[in-house]
């Protein structure tokens, strides 16, 4: 098996194929079979029909009344959009740019979340890369023992780490960052560091696992010929393991995106909970218990903050996924 | 926000990255150049202490710290309060009986909706944008999903007009108005409802894989003995995928034990909604009572650790067949 996934997914195949199947197999059958099976697959197309609609029907709403002005909001269903319409991007222009102290300001914590995202991805990328790329190629007595131990830690929840952790970034890193804050001022005391860290850390597990199952199957001529060349181990890593591990690389690198820019737990504890630091989620769940019926700026900002996640899964669907369910037991 | 802000953010960012390259530059640099002498272990040291470290500092030292705390009073003495505690007080127990509930109701209903969806789907015109679909929700963050749904169970009251789609349908049909999300014990079920709309999508691509991993030849055969749809289905297709399923379900009751986003953004763990995820974090980060959120993760620790272990066995055995 060549991907990362623990299975191989149709959503790769082009649907070319799977249409060309299905016609060779109807036309095969004598026409009254055809007939039947199309008869019982109308109840199929139906069920199917109604599941589709219950499931898009919530963000649907959301995305209707996001356009809405607030006063419609408040008082009508977002169904009768026809009877009472109304289409306005004030609740975007409100919660995106509006300065007052009351609005969700939410332009300072899409920054954040970018920023989050970005290092919170790029960290653990790269270490378990390198760390996969020792367990799968350089050779040392107990390698077995540790990558299995290493892989056994996937079963640790978030929550058996969060106390501590916590305790021992105010103990090391608050120092640094109030250094940090000393020398340049404009960069706040409470900063992104905790955040990437404790991300890069709860990712490492699964990243290790996936990235060494793909590392491990590059063919060891490969790797013996660039040995016997006299390549360093940095040498073939570069030059070799990295361009041909890219496939699994991408999987892993839109699944650690998505679960860094969804998070709410990681950020809760390390952020701080300020304009600072923390991402939309935290802002948009803070929200819901301060304004819970301030439903123009709830569903504009819920629709910003998916809209992002929305775009990678449409446009990278096929990696994001394998790279997702690869990684669902993670967390 | 103003541009000194963003500066800052800006300049952290790239600061993060030019520390993070320097220091990978760095020791990619020393391990190339490392003494002739036994610079396999110089090398392997290079690249496997970083991630060791992150593992040791992240997840092995707070896993050990964190057992030792459950059983540990606010001054540091040993004792088995926290988990006297959490099998004793009535909203602890609550808290329990809430997750047990979860966790039997979310991965058996979306594994079934999931496996009928992608059946009902299999073969079928315009596959592909059905199964986008039911897997969008995935992609949806727990408290945007959150959002979406307590919208849908907003209320109003009295004669007012209802903007929450689940009273209007109420209201419709003749009925009164209810406040969902503070009803005890409809409000758990409500909730439960937002985690299998997430779940299904998941369910249903790995079922929709496994589905037409089974051969043709033994369906026809099956129809050729004049069976009908759903003889097929319980003898043929069900035992062929029951590796999948097993992954499907089990993978779900993980996530759902640690189910925390959703119940933090809609209830916030009020009305007896509380989950025990979410108590670990109000009692150690907004109760300040560390040893029973210690006991909390502990036990969330205990329920989850079968269902890796049957779930891992299952994953190999898989792979060593293929």
């Amino acid at each position: 098996m060549s991907s990362v996934a623990p299975a191989d997914l149709p959503v790769s195949k082009d649907k070319g194929s799977i249409e060309a199947a299905e016609e060779a197999e109807y036309g095969r059958k004598p026409k009254t079979a055809r007939v039947k099976q199309r008869l019982t697959s109308r109840t199929a197309t139906i069920a199917s029909l109604i599941i589709a609609v219950l499931w898009t029907i919530p963000t649907f709403g959301l995305f209707i009344s996001s356009f809405r002005p607030a006063e419609l909001i408040r008082t009508t269903g977002w169904w009768t959009i026809f009877q009472n319409p109304g289409f306005t991007f004030d609740n975007y222009a409100e919660v995106l740019l509006s300065p007052s102290a009351s609005s969700p300001q939410l332009g300072a914590y899409i920054v954040n979340s970018i920023a989050i995202t970005l290092l919170g991805t790029l960290i653990p990328l790269v270490l378990a890369t390198m760390a996969a790329y020792a367990f799968a190629w350089i050779k040392f007595r107990g390698a077995n023992v540790l990558f299995i131990f290493v892989f056994a830690l996937q079963i640790v929840p978030l929550q058996m780490a969060l106390v501590p952790l916590l305790q021992i970034f105010s103990t090391w890193l608050r120092p640094m960052q109030a250094w940090v804050h000393d020398v340049i001022p404009i960069i706040p005391e409470q900063n992104y560091a905790p955040v990437w860290l404790a991300h890069a850390m709860f990712a490492m597990p699964l990243a290790i696992f996936l990235l060494h199952n793909f590392i491990a199957e590059i063919p060891g001529d490969v790797i013996e010929a660039a040995r016997v060349d006299g390549a360093t181990h940095g040498q073939i890593f570069f030059r070799i393991v990295l361009p041909l591990a890219t496939p699994a690389i991408a999987s892993f690198a839109i699944f650690q995106f998505i679960w860094v820019w969804n998070d709410l737990l990681v950020a809760l504890i390390f952020s701080g909970g300020t304009q600072d630091v923390a991402p939309l989620t935290q802002r948009l769940a803070e929200l819901t218990g301060t304004r819970g019926q301030a439903w123009e700026l709830l569903t504009a900002g819920a629709f910003i903050s998916i809209v992002i996640p929305l775009i990678v899964f449409f446009s990278l669907q096929r990696y994001f996924v394998r790279g997702l369910l690869a990684g669902a037991t993670k967390g | 926000m103003t541009t000194g802000d963003l500066l800052g953010k800006i300049l952290q960012v790239v600061m993060g990255l030019a520390i993070f390259a320097a220091i990978i530059g760095l020791l990619i640099f020393f391990i190339d150049k490392a003494p002739k002498r036994g610079r396999d272990y110089w090398q392997l040291a290079g690249f496997l202490t970083p991630a060791l470290l992150f593992l040791a500092v992240g997840l092995v030292y707070p896993a050990i710290r964190t057992s030792i705390l459950a059983f540990q009073d606010s001054s540091g003495d040993w004792t088995f309060d926290n988990f006297i505690w959490t099998f004793t007080q009535p909203a602890a127990i609550r808290t329990l009986i809430n997750t047990i509930i979860w966790v039997l109701l979310v991965p058996t209903i979306s594994t079934a909706i999931g496996l009928a969806y992608a059946i009902f789907i299999d073969k079928s015109r315009g596959e592909k944008y059905y199964k986008v679909i039911l897997f969008m929700p995935i992609a949806i963050s727990f408290v945007g999903a959150g959002i979406i749904w307590r919208f849908v169970y907003e209320y109003r009251s009295g004669e007012r007009d209802q903007i929450g789609l689940l009273n209007a349908l109420v209201v419709g049909f003749g009925g009164e108005p209810v406040q969902w999300l503070q009803t005890d014990p409809i409000n758990t079920f409500l909730l439960i409802v937002v985690m299998i709309w997430i779940q299904t999508g998941f369910a249903m691509v790995l079922l929709s894989a496994a589905i037409k991993g089974v051969p043709t030849e033994q369906i026809e055969a099956a129809q050729l003995d004049g069976t009908n749809a759903w003889q097929r289905f319980i003898n043929v297709t069900v035992p062929g995928i029951r590796g999948a399923l097993v992954v499907v379900v089990t993978t779900i009751s993980i996530a759902t034990l640690k189910v925390f986003d959703i119940v933090r953004t809609m209830t916030a763990g009020n009305f007896n909604t509380s989950v025990i995820a979410n108590e670990m974090y109000t009692q150690a980060f907004r109760a300040s009572e560390i040893g029973r959120g210690s006991a909390l993760a502990l036990i969330l620790f205990l329920l989850v650790l079968p269902i890796v272990v049957y779930n891992v066995n299952i994953l190999r055995k898989q792979r060593e067949i293929r």
